[in-house]
């Protein structure tokens, strides 16, 4: 029987934690995320996971520590936010790189300065290319259940790759929302138990671990993480598919709405998605063609299913909730547009950066994106395709 | 994919590499001649060396073999040529030739 509880997306996270029970988790405190390791660090006080917390003294120290226990053949997790991720920045590479399967919980948040501590997704976005595996939520049932499959992705034997579960910033993280849990035992059954091939502490099979690579083999070794990132996609939706099976929620690349016959289709990732779809509803009401894509997994990027199913829009829109500074785009405006360009498609795009550092998205100012794409199709043209929403000028 | 080191060449395909270049077996460094980075080798005039060992104990490279208690002559295989040993060494038994050989 499933559980029907009432959680924030830290409190959602941390229990999905507490399932999967992992062996080392290393963390270092930053609003919006410090209450996961606040909360699991209870867990391990009240005996109700085997963990180690080893209470570190900077993210740096964070994910360095749970690298090194990857390394050494146990399941590692840790959590941050913004800042406390952009000083995790070098070990970020190392841990793609070793092709360690560790897990981050990133509560979005913006990177200063100004300082500010709400929500934008510059502090993912400026890690897209580090070589891990990012998979986004729009709520905290999201958030939950994409914790829950993080682990089956990352250690899967064509993947072995972190994978950083994303969620927005106090508006999942500190909204209280109606979830369904997993049982114990079926998440922990799901989730399964890890059994490394190869690991430092096995004393028969001695291994050494992030060696000096020169440059006859520093391109082989970044070619292979790259097709590693390939195979994530099938695996992905693998575990997906069996995710559905426990607990029938569905989960792809990324989630449609309303898309298939639609004339206008916004592109928006996170918890701005479910604003996006009240405002197709009005304006479906309103006989307009209006439909939301929403991306759940931004890398690797489904470049591909996304151009084809947005291939017979007459305008899309991505919307970035995080400024690109190329003058140009943001990056799901980058990502896109590339995508249609492989696909052979010409099409109106307009891309809006919008919502940072917490800025509210209410369905109003998202409804005028459709307006605005109404619009371009009516004037035949684009004008400006870099914009702001709800900016004052 | 467990590979002995002697496989991870400089002929092999990004496919036939270990993940993330690890490398099975131990003490594998033995076989990286990082001495072939040497621009100044040491050379040690025995005649001088009065068996002090504060060279083998600087060595940051482990390349001054210490055996019964006595130096012997250096590992050139692993020595990168830092000098270290040269400063420290109280009787002036250390020279740095210019070179790497």
């Amino acid at each position: 029987m499933a559980i029907r509880e009432r959680l924030s997306g830290n409190e959602a996270v941390a229990t999905a934690m507490r399932q999967i029970n992992p062996d080392v988790m290393a963390a270092f405190p930053i609003t919006p995320s410090t209450e996961i390791p606040q909360y699991f660090s209870s867990y391990v006080a009240n005996g109700k996971v085997d963990t180690v917390f080893v209470p570190v003294e900077s993210e740096h120290s964070a994910m360095s520590a749970v690298i090194g226990a990857e390394a050494a053949g146990v399941r590692a997790i840790t959590a941050t936010s913004s800042c406390g991720m952009a000083l995790m920045w070098e070990l970020l590479y190392v841990a793609s790189s070793s092709r360690l399967p560790l897990v981050m919980a990133l509560v979005n948040r913006a990177l200063s300065a100004p300082i500010n501590i709400n929500c934008d997704h510059s502090d993912s976005m400026g890690a897209r290319d580090a070589g891990w595996i990012q998979i986004y939520s729009e709520n905290s049932q999201e958030a939950y259940d994409n914790m829950l499959m993080a682990y089956r992705i990352a250690e899967h034997k064509d993947v072995r790759l972190p994978v950083m579960i994303c969620q927005d910033g106090f508006i999942i993280s500190h909204g209280v929302e109606n979830i369904v849990l997993l049982e114990d035992d079926i998440a922990k059954k799901f989730v399964g138990e890890y059994h490394p091939e190869e690991y430092l502490l096995n004393s028969k099979e001695p291994l050494a671990v992030g060696p000096y690579a020169t440059a006859p083999y520093f391109m082989e070794s970044r070619r292979a993480h790259a097709e590693a990132l390939k195979h994530a996609k099938k695996v992905i939706l693998d575990v997906a598919d069996e995710f559905e099976k426990i607990s029938g929620r569905k989960y792809g690349f990324f989630e449609t709405y309303k898309t298939e016959d639609a004339d206008y289709i916004m592109i928006v990732i996170g918890s701005a998605a479910g604003a996006g779809k009240d405002a197709v509803d009005i304006l479906r009401n309103q006989g307009i063609k209006a439909g939301v894509l929403k991306i759940r997994m931004f890398r690797p990027f489904p470049a591909e299913q996304i151009a084809e199913a947005v291939k017979n829009a007459k305008v899309i829109a991505c919307m970035d909730r995080a400024e690109g500074f190329n003058t140009n785009c943001g990056p799901i405006g980058s990502e896109v547009k590339s995508a249609l360009y492989d696909a052979g498609i010409q099409m109106k795009v307009v891309n809006y950066v919008y919502g940072l550092g917490g800025r509210d998205v209410p369905v109003a100012d998202l409804k005028t994106v459709f307006e605005d794409m109404v619009q371009i199709d009516k004037d035949g043209c684009t004008g400006e395709t870099y914009r702001y929403l709800s900016v004052r000028e | 994919m467990r590979t002995d080191v002697s496989k991870q060449n400089e002929k092999v395909k990004w496919q036939d590499l270990t993940p993330g270049c690890r490398i099975a077996g131990g003490g594998t460094s033995v076989a990286f001649h990082t001495g072939e980075w040497r621009v100044n080798t040491p050379v040690i005039d025995m005649e001088k060396c009065t068996q002090c060992l504060m060279c083998a104990a600087v060595c940051p490279d482990s390349s001054i073999p210490v055996i019964d208690k006595k130096r012997g002559d250096f590992d050139y295989d692993h020595c990168k040529g830092c000098g270290i040993c040269a400063k420290v060494c109280p009787f002036h038994a250390i020279e740095m030739k210019e070179g790497g050989k």
